[in-house]
């Protein structure tokens, strides 16, 4: 048997009116597999990963979730997969552990409420109305609802928008506990650079709706590998050889080059300069 | 396609008992949510006590006095707030918070939700009712009935009238563009309804002819009428707009709405807002 992936997309589109959110999306996620959807604001980040849940139709292109096209699909398939929309507001007056109790109710193998709120850190929290958690606890607790029934599939869409670092890290830590120890296979959609960078095995850029780059986050840097930057303090270069260039440097400074500094590109520069180009 | 169910493997539990569990969370958010409460549920209860206390006077040949004129008629209101408002407001909200996308992307048949909804509303219906009819008996010695037709009666004009409100409210809630919106929308009809069908302006018999003739073509007049059947000689009689309870009439009425209502939720229902399709 071949592996199938979990998520096959090619030429998905879709448009409201005269805007084109999605223009021709390629992507493929393997079973297993963490994907990080990274991209500016608008870039069609929330109507790819919608179309997937089977929450907003497509104009064209062929979708396979789990095996099925999820703009038909059904309640077994819906067992499966998780889903954290991008942002919520219900609940409100329930508290977390009713919460959770009552939407562990809707699966067959359901995971215990009490576990499931220690899992996400909202063990003292158990107790209060949701509606005065904070903005990174109510985020956690739509985490625990997404994956209360066990999915295979877990769609996380902008997670952490408005944590503080701290919360940012200690989330990062749960879902790599979520692909690491219980192989649940994730794609998520991102603005922040780090979260791609730390959670991903694979980074696929989005801009104006297409991917514009899809490969692991060292990849994403080696393909710019040959342009070191060296800068001192008049001036600064983009070199393949470094060393012959802070030999002449040296040379002509005759001596210490002042404010030396030689770097790879980051991930980021390499980001920027993607979306960059393609806007 | 089949599936086959392996020994022991758990099935997703069916959509009665979803609904079930539904309405119990329904009914706990709707209690402690102090805007429905007070909107909703306290609002026909403190209407019925202040125009109870306001009105007197007692009807010519009858020993019925305004307030206990009023009070079958306040009953009639208090279904059409918890029935019609409360799903109306209540599903407008659903669709505005994310409750409803949330609840398409878990394992659960639309049915439930609904399950849900309509046991949730039956259940604040009859707390109100009852609230209504404790006030009418203790505050404006309004003398229930003994004959068991009587209660007969109670029961249809409340299951139809119910019903038919409860079913044009789910049908409603898509019409306001948001759950803000929502509470307007809901309201002024309801409002103008409760005047027109001689609930807020009492005898029904003394309204203009066009607003009689208007309001006659909606639920809220005919439950009225109906409980008033129930709780009210018929020396009253004279009072209304003709001088029989026409029990037929009310029944066709409500059995229309009924249809009619069933027939728009299910052409007009949206799970979503237009913004997000
Ligand atoms: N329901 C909608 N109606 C009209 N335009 C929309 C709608 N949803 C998204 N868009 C537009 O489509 C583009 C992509 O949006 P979105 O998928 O939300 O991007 P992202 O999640 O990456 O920020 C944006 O230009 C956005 O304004
Ligand atoms: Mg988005």
């Amino acid at each position: 048997m071949t592996a199938t992936p979990t998520v096959r997309v090619r030429g998905l589109r879709r448009t409201y009116g005269d805007i084109v959110a999605v223009a021709g999306l390629d992507l493929d996620v393997g079973a297993g597999e963490v994907v990080a959807l990274l991209g500016p604001n608008g870039a069609g980040k929330t109507t790819t990963i919608e179309i997937l849940e089977g929450h907003r139709r497509r104009d064209a292109g062929e979708v396979s979730v789990l095996g099925h096209d999820p703009s038909r699909a059904d309640l077994d398939w819906r067992v499966r997969v998780g889903i954290v929309a991008q942002a919520s507001g219900d609940l409100g007056e329930l508290t977390v552990r009713e919460a959770l109790s009552h939407f562990a109710r809707y699966y067959p193998r359901p995971r215990d409420p009490e576990q499931l709120t220690e899992l996400v850190g909202l063990t003292a929290k158990a107790t209060a109305r949701v509606r005065t958690l904070s903005g990174g606890q109510r985020r956690r607790l739509d985490v625990a609802l997404g994956i209360v029934g066990r999915p295979r599939l877990l769609f996380l869409d902008e997670p952490t928008t408005g944590f503080d670092p701290q919360a940012r890290r200690r989330f990062w830590d749960l879902i790599r506990q979520l692909a690491g120890t219980e192989g649940c296979t994730i794609l998520l959609n991102t603005h922040y650079l780090q979260e791609a960078e730390a959670l991903a095995d694979r980074v696929a850029v989005i801009v104006g709706g297409r991917i514009v780059a899809d490969a692991t986050p060292t990849a994403l840097v080696g393909r710019t590998a040959a342009r070191t930057v060296v800068r001192w303090a008049d001036g600064r270069q983009e070199t393949d050889d470094p060393a012959a260039l802070i030999a002449a440097l040296t040379g002509r400074y005759g001596g210490t080059v002042p404010e030396l500094t030689v770097s790879r590109p980051s991930l980021e520069d390499v980001y920027l300069d993607l979306i960059g180009d393609a806007s | 396609m089949t599936s086959t169910v392996l020994p022991g493997t758990p099935r997703r539990p069916s959509a009665a008992r979803l609904g079930l569990h539904r309405a119990a969370i329904e009914v706990k958010s709707f209690f402690r949510e102090r805007d429905a409460v007070a909107f909703t549920f306290a609002m026909p209860v403190v209407i019925l006590a202040l125009l109870g206390a306001i009105f007197d006077g007692v009807y010519p040949g009858s020993d019925v006095t305004s307030a206990q004129y009023l009070a079958p008629s306040m009953i009639a209101a208090g279904v059409a707030s918890t029935t019609f408002i409360n799903l109306g407001t209540g599903i407008a909200a659903d669709r505005d918070d994310g409750t409803l996308h949330r609840l398409r992307g878990v394992p659960m048949p639309p049915s439930a939700y609904f399950i849900g909804k309509i046991l949730m509303a039956l259940v604040i219906t009859v707390g109100e009712t009852v609230a209504l009819l404790g006030i009418a008996v203790v505050a404006f010695d309004l003398s229930l009935p003994t004959d068991p037709e009587r209660w007969l009666t109670f029961g249809w004009v409340f299951l139809l009238g119910a019903t038919a409100c409860a079913l044009t409210g789910i049908a409603a809630s898509g019409l306001a563009g948001s759950a803000r919106s929502a509470g307007a929308v809901m309201n002024l009809p309801y409002l103008v309804l409760a005047f027109i069908s001689g609930v807020f302006y009492t005898p029904v018999g003394q309204l203009p002819e066009p607003l009689l003739t208007a309001g006659s073509l909606f639920p809220l007049k005919w439950m009225a009428q109906g409980f008033r059947s129930v709780f009210l000689p018929d020396s009253i009689l004279p009072q209304e707009v003709v001088p029989s309870w026409e029990h037929g009439r009310i029944a066709l009425v409500l059995a229309a709405w009924c249809i009619g209502g069933m027939v728009l939720c299910l052409t007009t229902f949206r799970w979503r807002s237009r913004r997000s399709r």
